[in-house]
This record gives C-alpha cells, structure tokens and sequence, in this order.
C-alpha cells in the first residue's frame, strides 16, 4: 500500500501546449491518503481518465512529480510501480479459463503455485466464480468477464494501489450495488489505497470517502459526500451532483441582500468582493421553500418522482427547481422562499465564504 | 386476421435464381455432361460412362500434378502464414507510417497475374535480369529454365512476394481491432511480449486467419498463370500443376471429356480441403475446452 503524491502534475497530449487550454490535465497538487478510498467524478473529458493513466503509469505526465511513499516514479513503468488497474470494459484473455485468467498476473511475477492457488481460490469466492474456474473465460457473459477483470486487479495483495477506471458501467444496476458493496468491504478488510474513476455521483459518493470532483481538466473540489452536497466549491460541483442541481441565479448584490431583478433575497452574512465579477446565488433544490409567503413564481410543471415532488417554477424569468414532500400541495399562486442554511454565493463560479 | 396465402413472393427469388443458373449451374452442368461422353466434334456425343474417371484415377500424370501442387500449397502456407503474421506485427498501429505501409503493402496486390509472371521470368534471367545476371555473377548456378529447384524456388518466392501481402493486410486489420486496453492490462499484469502475442494477439487474430489460410490455399491450389509465364510447367514437367495440366489436356490436347472428368475431381478436391480447414480451424477451440 502507498501514498500517493501528485506534485504539480500537468498534461498535454499535444508534443508543444501552447496555451493553458492546451493542457487535458491542468496543474494538480494532491495526496491520495495510504488505504484511502477516493472517487474522481467528472463529466466526459474532464481529465480524470489521464489523472488514473498517470498514476498507474500508462501515460507520463508532463510537468511535474509523482510519488509514491515519497519515492519519486515518474519515469517508473507500470510494471515496477506494482499497481492494479481494472478498466471500462472487461478484459480477458479469451484462450485461457477462469482460475488461469486470474492466475496471470501472479504467474508473471513467478510467484510459488501453492501462493497463486491460494490467492486465486480466494478470489474466486469473492467473485462468485467458483463453480465456473475451470471453464473457458469467453464463454462468460459481460458482467462475470467484468468480474473476472475485477478479480484480476485484486489478486496481488502487495499492489501499491488499485485503480478503478468506471469498471461497473457493463453491469447490471442490481449486480453493481452488490459489486459496489464488496469493493467497499475488501477496502475496509485489506486497506488498498484506491482510486475509483466514475461520472455517475451515486457510485461516487456511495463508494469513497473522498470525492474529486474534476471539471475542465482541474480538481474543483475535493471533500466527503456531504460538503459537496452542502457547500460546492464551484458553481459545477452544485450543478453536477444532486438531482435535480443546484439552482444558480445571476444576482446583483446590495450590502446582505441579493437582487434578482425586482425580487430581494436576504443573504445569511455579508461579504466583501471586489467590482466586475459575476456574482450568482446557489441553492440546491432541498433548501427551496414553497408556500404563500416569499417571492412571486410561475409554477410550470411539477414531476412527481415518487416519494416527492419536483416543482420548476420561473422566478424572475429563470428556472428554479424546488423539491417538496409528496403531500403538500402546492397553492396556486405559490411564492418561493429559500432557507438561509441553503444559500451558497458565488463570485465568477467559485464560492465565496459569507462573514457573520 | 384473415391472413391472406399466396405464393407470388416466390417471383421475387425468380432474378437471383437466374442469375445463379446462368452463371454457376448450367456451366457446371455441361462440364458434368461432357465428363460422361467421348466428342470428335461435330457435336457428335458418345456416351462414355465413368470411363474417364476411371483412367484419371489411374493416371500418374494426374496423380503427380496433384502431389506437386499439395507440396506446392503446404510450402507457400508455412511460409506466408508466419512470414505475414511477423509483418503485421511490426507495422506501426499510428501515425503517418501506416498509410506508408498499408500502400507498400497493397501494391503487389494490384499487378495482374501474368504482369508478376513476367515481372519474374525477366528479373531471373542470366542474361538481363537483375537476379539472374546478379547471381550467375556471384558464381552460383541459378537457372529456371534447366534446374528443377530453381524453377520452384523462384515459383514459391514469386508467390510469397505476390501474396503474404494479402495475408498482411488480414492480420493486421485484426490486430488494429484490439482495444488499446488489453495491452494496458496485459503491462498491468506484467505480461511478457511473447505472453501479450500468445494470449490477445493471436487469439484475436483467429478469424481473420482461418480465411487468410483458406484465400491462399485455395489460389495457390488454383494458381496458373504466374508459373505458366514463367516456367511454362517446365523444366519436363516439374512444375506442371494441376490447372496447367488440365489446359493442357482440355486445350492442348482438345480431350474434353477426360479435360471434364478432371475438372471435376478437382472441383471436389478443392472443396473438401477447404471444408476440412474449415471444421479443423472452427472447432479447434472448442475440442479443446473439453
């Protein structure tokens, strides 16, 4: 198990990066905890992958450092930073059988046979492949050939640590909380550091402990499940986790309260910023208030998703979205209110901390 | 619902049908007719039996063109097969050296038959061609003409340079068809080179394989024109393979009926083999599995 140390880090697949829009990976200073479990959660194209191929070694980073236990392996293949990697697609090795696939790795590193049947028997029962090792790997279907692949990232006990890249986007919903869930326990029995790369916030939050949550090529965040939940660092953070986001409204600001066109909102602290940055109020949908008191709205359509509502209403000409419980009714010429416990201010996308 | 039964569909098979008549079945039919019957012209027919048949399988003419032509086909195949893989693997998978090479690759592919015989039959000359002139030079006696060996070792490499290229350009499109992941596994797991080939190159290329080995055994079981401009199934009858014996016979000689009689043993010969590589190749995996 190790460290993990990204001093700053930068990456450009281009041979001469020009300018900073150049780089799919912009600067990164970040420590990956020994026998953490960490998710980096993006959209497409955020950079996380090249983070993951970083670490792992499948692409050399370039500018900067990387350590692990503070053994400087930049220029160290993947084969001697001794990490495990399972991938987005199942990858098997079609000739072979199931215990002879989850053998390999071990065999490659000459391991003695009573080791690798022992660790390869073990696996086995954690997969829920036993009564299949001896058969043929690419009779399987997608989501064993992904276990197969899971078992094979698993199977060495002295990796570094284990890199996890969306592994369970082939599965079946009902197999991955169960997948998911064995992860989490092998985590909390063995103590890998590992690195779990998604772009669906559920796997996210419910598998790590700390989340990286990248956006354009940059960590915009990293914390647990519910900092990211209550206060988002980035206007992107609020947006892209929760479901629905969180509502971001341009406003003007006036000493404690922020204008909206006609309408005031009375801010829970003041701040101090200076001119000409755009200034936009963030509120998750849990902390929107309907009522017959606030400010004016249009109710436009209200989804019922079962154990509540999702009301979108306009304020002021922009979409707001409020999630109320499934029994209240909504009036009909509602007015909207937001709890000050829910109310984040951002100055050009970045959260500003409000003062007493 | 009332369903409605009528059989005109059947019209819409009709144009295939024709197609199919006209161009492989009636052909195919007269050759049948003609290997039963003894001809003078005329359009005289006398009905002849299995008696062709049975002198072809009593002839050790036809029994030696066959022989020749099994050799000749096992050779190019052990040589292509590997020699072809090798190249794929070395090919560049990005880059401008792909197209390069994909070109490179394909040019032998687009000279006509007779042009690679007389390509060859002039670069081996002791007198102009570069090959012959450059290794009578070098003292050592290379003549197609005269020597038997000669004559099949510059038909077979002849072959190889016309054709490996084929068997190229099949692996290498399976190969490029690899996810670039299994090679990031296969470091991950630290996986030799001869390791990564054994278990996701070759395995992956077994499809495109199997028809690369029955594309060559099939044209090389057929091949006539290029050792026919070169060797003209000389010297004697060393490389008389089958189809240059069969013109001979049926053209040469003007005896359609045996011509007929061995053009359909060949037919089934060509047939069987292929089938034979076919269930071997198909089912290799499988038997192996229990």
């Amino acid at each position: 198990m190790a460290r993990i140390e990204l001093d700053h880090i930068r990456h450009s697949y281009l041979a001469r990066p020009k300018s900073e829009s150049d780089y799919a990976l912009k600067e990164v200073n970040h420590v990956f905890e020994d026998g953490g479990a960490y998710a980096l959660l993006g959209p497409s194209g955020c950079g996380k992958t090249t983070l993951l191929s970083i670490i792992s070694g499948l692409v050399t980073p370039s500018e900067g450092q990387l350590r692990f236990n503070d053994d400087d392996v930049t220029e160290r293949t993947t084969e001697q930073r001794n990490i495990a990697q399972v991938f987005q697609f199942p990858v098997i090795y079609d000739t072979m059988t199931v215990a002879q696939n989850l053998a390999f790795p071990l065999r490659n590193r000459r391991l003695p046979e009573a080791e690798i049947q022992r660790r390869v028997g073990e696996i086995l029962e954690m997969i829920g492949l036993t009564d299949r090792a001896d058969r043929r790997a690419r009779r399987l279907t997608a989501d064993q050939k992904q276990k197969i692949s899971l078992g094979r990232g698993l199977v060495r006990s002295d990796v570094n640590a284990i890199l996890f890249d969306e592994p369970l986007t082939v599965i079946d919903p009902h197999m991955k909380w169960q997948l998911r869930s064995q992860l989490k326990q092998l985590h909390r029995r063995f103590g890998y550091t590992m690195v779990y790369v998604t772009h669906d916030q559920t796997e996210a939050l419910t598998f790590a402990e700390r989340v990286v949550v990248m956006f354009e090529g940059q960590i915009v965040q990293i914390g647990t499940p519910s900092e990211l939940f209550e206060k988002p660092r980035h206007t992107f953070v609020g947006y892209f986790i929760g479901s629905p986001g969180m509502n971001v409204l341009p406003v003007a600001l006036d000493g404690r309260v922020a204008r909206l066109g006609s309408s005031a909102i009375e801010l829970p602290g003041g701040v101090e910023i200076g001119k000409g940055s755009t200034i936009e109020l963030g509120v998750r949908p849990e902390y929107v208030r309907l009522g017959r008191e606030g400010l004016p709205v249009n109710v436009t359509k209200v989804e019922d998703i079962g154990r509540r509502k999702i009301v979108h209403a306009q304020l002021e000409g922009r979409d707001v979205a409020a999630i109320v419980p499934e029994h209240e009714d909504i009036p009909a010429d509602a007015r909207l209110s937001f709890d000050p416990r829910g109310i984040n201010l951002y100055a050009d996308s970045w959260r500003l901390e409000l003062g007493a | 619902m009332e369903k409605t039964w009528n059989n005109k569909a059947w019209f819409m098979v009709l144009p295939v049908l024709l197609l199919v008549a006209f161009s492989a079945i009636i052909p195919l039919m007269t050759v049948v007719n003609y290997s039963v019957q003894d001809t003078f012209g005329n359009n005289v027919f006398f009905w002849a039996g299995v008696d062709w048949f049975q002198d072809l399988l009593h002839s050790s003419r036809f029994w030696q063109a066959l022989l020749r032509n099994l050799i000749f086909s096992s050779i190019i195949l052990a040589i292509e097969i590997p020699l072809g893989i090798f190249i794929a693997l070395n090919m560049p998978r990005r880059g401008w050296g792909v197209s390069v090479c994909l070109v490179l690759m394909a040019l032998p592919l687009l000279i006509p038959w007779n042009v690679v015989g007389t390509i060859w039959q002039v670069f081996g000359r002791g007198d102009i061609g570069l090959l012959g002139y450059t290794l009578k030079s070098l003292g050592i006696n290379y003549n197609y003409v005269q020597d038997p060996i000669a004559a099949w070792i510059t038909v077979i490499i002849m072959d190889v340079w016309h054709w490996t290229s084929l068997v190229v350009l099949l692996c290498y499109a399976g190969l490029v068809s690899i996810p670039d992941a299994y090679f990031q596994a296969a470091r991950i797991d630290g996986a030799s080179r001869w390791s990564v080939f054994r278990y996701i190159q070759l395995p992956k290329m077994n499809r495109v394989l199997l028809i690369a080995v029955l594309l060559r055994f099939m044209d090389s079981f057929m091949i006539y024109t290029e050792p026919f401009v070169v060797t003209g199934g000389g010297p004697g009858n060393e490389t008389t393979f089958l189809s240059i014996d069969l013109v001979k016979v049926a053209i040469g000689q003007f005896d359609l009926g045996p011509a007929a009689a061995m053009s359909l043993v060949y037919f089934l010969i060509v047939l069987l083999v292929c089938w034979a590589f076919y269930t071997v190749m198909t089912n290799f995996g499988e038997e192996r599995e229990r």
